[in-house]
């Protein structure tokens, strides 16, 4: 198994290095000048824009600026925001815990409704409940996250007053944030409610968060039992004697849950990268909204550092998922 | 902020924190992040609501709900009779706040001042890289042509020594770039080795003191107890930071936002309509405009460019993208500005008599390109749905428009060259309410191939804006500006769309609350009835 990670991590190598180059040389090619969209409808003089340039350092040839970002990348230092001034690095982690928590909580969700409802559905193949769950999962897949996310606030936040409208903890509650994570802290503050509170903030932007994965996954669970369930071990089984639940549980589920953990997998990372309108919505103080600003303002120091910090978080996703497999599979760790 | 240092603050903090949301806090739906909290740094309305506000005072400040200077910091102000002296008498006893990195040992004094203003000036100050140093509106003001220098004269008196007369200089000295910042707390933490603490950990004299900013989520302010003007009528105040303008309304609907700005124009007349909450409106000291370039045949003609004017019709356009939350422009000045000149009448739409003038100069199968900004902005807030109303408009009148667009940045850039090839839709929000500001800046010789995107340079207007710039009184100025928006109504450099409502939505709750017309957000004033 430790070979098999090793062998693993040798692969981030190259990895890591493409996404460098890719990160520092995408947000290059986008038209738009970061300094004039600084100075947005006053802007500024020739003098003033050489000024700028020496200072952000675009006076210097492509390749010089890309080995001093590598550099300080291989150092730790991936440079300061041009807009806030303050270290990129310092940023993505204010920002990261919220969005791994609700990443996190939205893939709970998802697989723990979505697994069992793609069993369900592959059990009763062709009656009723096959059809009303894959039709809802349909409906889940195809809702617009947007609409969805409103409507969730106008009927439960505004209406039955359930659940909070954004944000992550009622106002009332300060306390300090050493995790990032506000379960984790809420519990930590002994504050009398404050956990209580940060649940129910996470309730909305969970669901919305968590319905495409969760649809997907229902979908994947389902036509990969059905393919288990047509094998000839199960009717073996069957003709065993064993029970319905034991078969469905054990020996379809386990076999059929390789190519839904790499669904999960892929999700995780998505989820990661991209939460950007729930995170907008919901007023949640993730990195998806943050990288798409900096986009916007061509702000390059986060742009690359952002995309470069995100693809490690994917890769280690992935590196946790492959281990999985090895796991559930140990003809795969034995390879 | 170290871990342990963060903890103590917090644990101060947190005992503070069960008030927070108390019925003595306001709590404020806002539509972003700050950049930071040293507002000299920074250009976003967003970055000064959060700082200079709550936070600082200026030497001079602007009246809530007026562009009128009044005195702040500096309790009075004499300009000398040349005009290229400014003497400033600063208040006595004003504190500033303190944190856990540092406790003031003095009270404001000059050296405040000199600090604040040195730091964007001289190059060689230890604090003019800090942060990233790019001091975009101190640049931006022509600050450091126009400041000599800044002089001592005792704890509580400051000379300005211009390079030039310049009017506007008392009114500049109001603008958030201004906000004084605490000498002594910049040397500490020079020392400390955190400079950039100035930003991140603001201190100043304003009427809340920062206590904790969570990125993209929530900052917190308290009261400062020990102000030296009107203290704040809440206990706290807290920037419940929230995107989405829908999701900003729920929130006030639910009572976890007491005010919210930025409404959805759509949404308006719902929230009129509503019983629990109130929506305040001001008109915006802003422009929205299209410009022709000037200096390219046809458009070098000024009967070529009213005769265009006289095309558009302006009504549709308010009520088709501004969604009736604007006014139609017929100045270059907007109507809350002093010296706007209403006795001006506005090109009357009339596409017959467009189409005459226009086969009177000779103009036939006109081709044109309008550029539609890719962004919204109060003064635009559809720049293509605009440019498909002209599109239609001009068609009437036999001219063939083609719509262009760029990337932002782009846009900025290619609309400021001379030989530009195309009308440019874009505009301007005023920042010290003085009408150079609008006048110089956007139609000014001195502004071709930068902000004057009509690169228009017409020597009678830029003798009258030149001569009321360096005129010590508003009465003497007036007139001049009067008669410029005469000429440019003749001269028709642009045709001018409109000016934007601001729209503020609270609950009942919330009383002195005055829409700012120079857009920023003010609390100070600001109380909860029970």
């Amino acid at each position: 198994m430790l070979n098999y990670v090793l062998r693993r991590l040798l692969t981030f190598v190259p990895t890591f290095i493409g996404v460098t180059l890719i990160s520092f040389g995408f947000i290059r090619v986008l038209p738009g000048d970061p300094i004039i969209v600084m100075a947005g409808e006053r802007g500024l003089t020739a003098e003033r824009y050489a000024e700028l340039e020496a200072q952000f350092g675009f006076d210097r040839p492509i390749y010089v600026q890309f080995w001093e970002y590598l550099t300080g990348v291989l150092q730790g230092d991936l440079g300061n925001s041009f807009v806030t001034k303050k270290p990129v690095w310092d940023e993505f982690f204010a920002l990261f815990p919220a969005t791994l928590e609700l990443s996190l909580c939205a893939m709970v969700f998802a697989v723990v409704i979505g697994l069992p409802a793609g069993v369900i559905a592959a059990v009763n193949r062709g009656k009723f409940y096959d059809r009303a769950l894959m039709s809802t999962a349909l409906i889940g897949y195809s809702m617009p996250i947007f609409w969805w996310a409103l409507l969730l606030i106008i009927v439960f936040s505004g209406n039955l007053q359930w659940t909070p409208v954004s944000g992550r903890i009622d106002l009332i509650y300060y306390f300090p944030d050493p995790t990032g994570f506000m379960l984790i802290d809420s519990l930590a503050s002994g504050q009398k409610g404050a956990f209580a509170s940060a649940v129910r903030h996470l309730v909305l932007p969970t669901i919305v968060l968590g319905t495409i994965p969760l649809a997907v996954i229902a979908r994947q669970t389902r036509s990969a039992m059905l393919e288990v369930l047509g094998e000839d071990y199960i009717r073996t089984a069957r003709a065993k004697g064993l029970g319905s639940g034991r078969i469905n549980g054990v020996h379809a589920l386990r076999n059929a849950l390789i190519p839904v953990i790499t669904v999960i997998g892929l999700s995780v990372g998505t989820l990661l990268a991209g939460a950007i309108l729930t995170e907008t919505i919901f007023s949640w103080p993730g990195i998806g909204k943050w990288m798409v600003d900096s986009i916007f303002r061509r702000d390059y120091p986060v742009v690359q550092g952002g995309l470069l910090l995100i693809a490690v978080a994917v890769m280690i996703v992935n590196l946790t998922v492959d281990m999985l497999y090895g796991v559930i599979n140990p003809k795969i760790r034995k390879r | 902020m170290l871990l342990k240092q963060k903890i103590a603050v917090g644990l101060l903090l947190g005992a503070l924190g069960a008030s927070a949301a108390s019925a003595q806090s306001l709590v404020y739906c806002s539509e972003g992040s700050p950049e930071g909290f040293d507002p000299a740094l920074y250009t976003a309305g967003t970055t000064f609501d959060a700082s200079s506000h709550p936070i600082y005072n200026r030497l001079t400040e602007f009246k809530v709900g007026t562009t009128e200077v009044i005195p702040a910091l500096a309790e009075s102000w004499e300009v000398s009779e040349d005009g290229m002296t400014v003497t400033f008498n600063l208040r006595q006893g004003v504190k500033f706040h303190s944190n856990d990195m540092f406790t003031p040992s003095r009270d404001f004094n000059a050296d405040d001042v000199i600090f604040t203003f040195n730091r964007q000036k001289d190059d060689d100050h230890p604090y003019n890289g800090v942060s990233g140093g790019t001091w975009e509106y101190f640049d931006g003001m022509s600050m450091p042509d126009l400041v000599d220098s800044i002089e001592k004269v005792d704890d509580y008196t400051v000379i300005f020594n211009l390079t030039r007369p310049e009017a506007p200089f008392v009114a500049n000295m109001a603008m958030d770039f201004a906000s004084v910042v605490s000498a002594e707390y910049g040397e500490a933490m020079l020392e400390a080795g955190t400079p950039e603490m100035l930003n991140q950990a603001p201190i100043g004299t304003g009427p809340f003191a920062f206590q904790a900013y969570q990125k993209d989520a929530v900052i917190r302010y308290l009261r400062n107890d020990d102000y030296w003007g009107d203290a704040a009528k809440v206990e706290s105040l807290i920037f419940a930071i929230t995107p989405d303008a829908s999701v900003r309304y729920q929130k006030v609907q639910a009572g976890e936002c007491h005010v919210m700005a930025y409404p959805n124009p759509a949404d308006v007349q719902a929230m009129k309509d509503a019983e629990d909450v109130v929506v305040m409106e001001q008109e915006g000291l802003n422009v929205g405009y299209l410009a022709y370039n000037t200096t390219v045949a046809p458009y070098d003609n000024p009967n070529v460019r009213r005769a265009l004017n006289m095309a558009i019709d302006k009504q549709a356009i308010i009520d088709v993208v501004f969604q009736g939350s604007g006014q139609i422009a017929k100045n270059p000045l907007p109507p809350t500005m002093w010296s706007y000149n209403d006795a001006i009448e506005d090109d009357a739409y009339d596409p017959e008599k467009a189409k005459e003038m226009l086969a009177a100069e000779g103009v036939q199968d006109l081709n044109m390109k309008i550029w539609a900004m890719p962004v919204q902005r109060p003064y635009n807030p559809n720049a293509r749905r605009m440019a498909e109303l002209m599109q239609e408009d001009f068609a009437k009148i036999g001219v063939t428009v083609e719509i262009v667009s760029y990337e932002w940045g782009e846009y900025l850039s290619r609309s400021r060259e001379l030989d530009r090839d195309g009308a440019v839709l874009l505009g301007w929000t005023g920042d010290n309410g003085d009408p150079d500001n609008f006048l110089a800046v956007l139609l000014g010789c001195d502004g071709r191939e930068n902000s004057n995107r009509a690169q228009w340079c017409h020597q009678p207007f830029e003798d009258l804006i030149q001569q009321a710039k360096v005129l010590p009184t508003q009465e003497e100025r007036q007139p001049l500006y009067e008669q410029a928006q005469v000429i440019f109504k003749e001269q028709a450099p642009w045709a001018t769309i409109a000016h934007s409502v601001v729209y503020m939505t609270m609950r009942p709750e919330v009383e002195g609350y005055i829409v700012h017309p120079l857009g920023g957000h003010i609390f100070n004033q600001v109380g909860l009835s029970q």
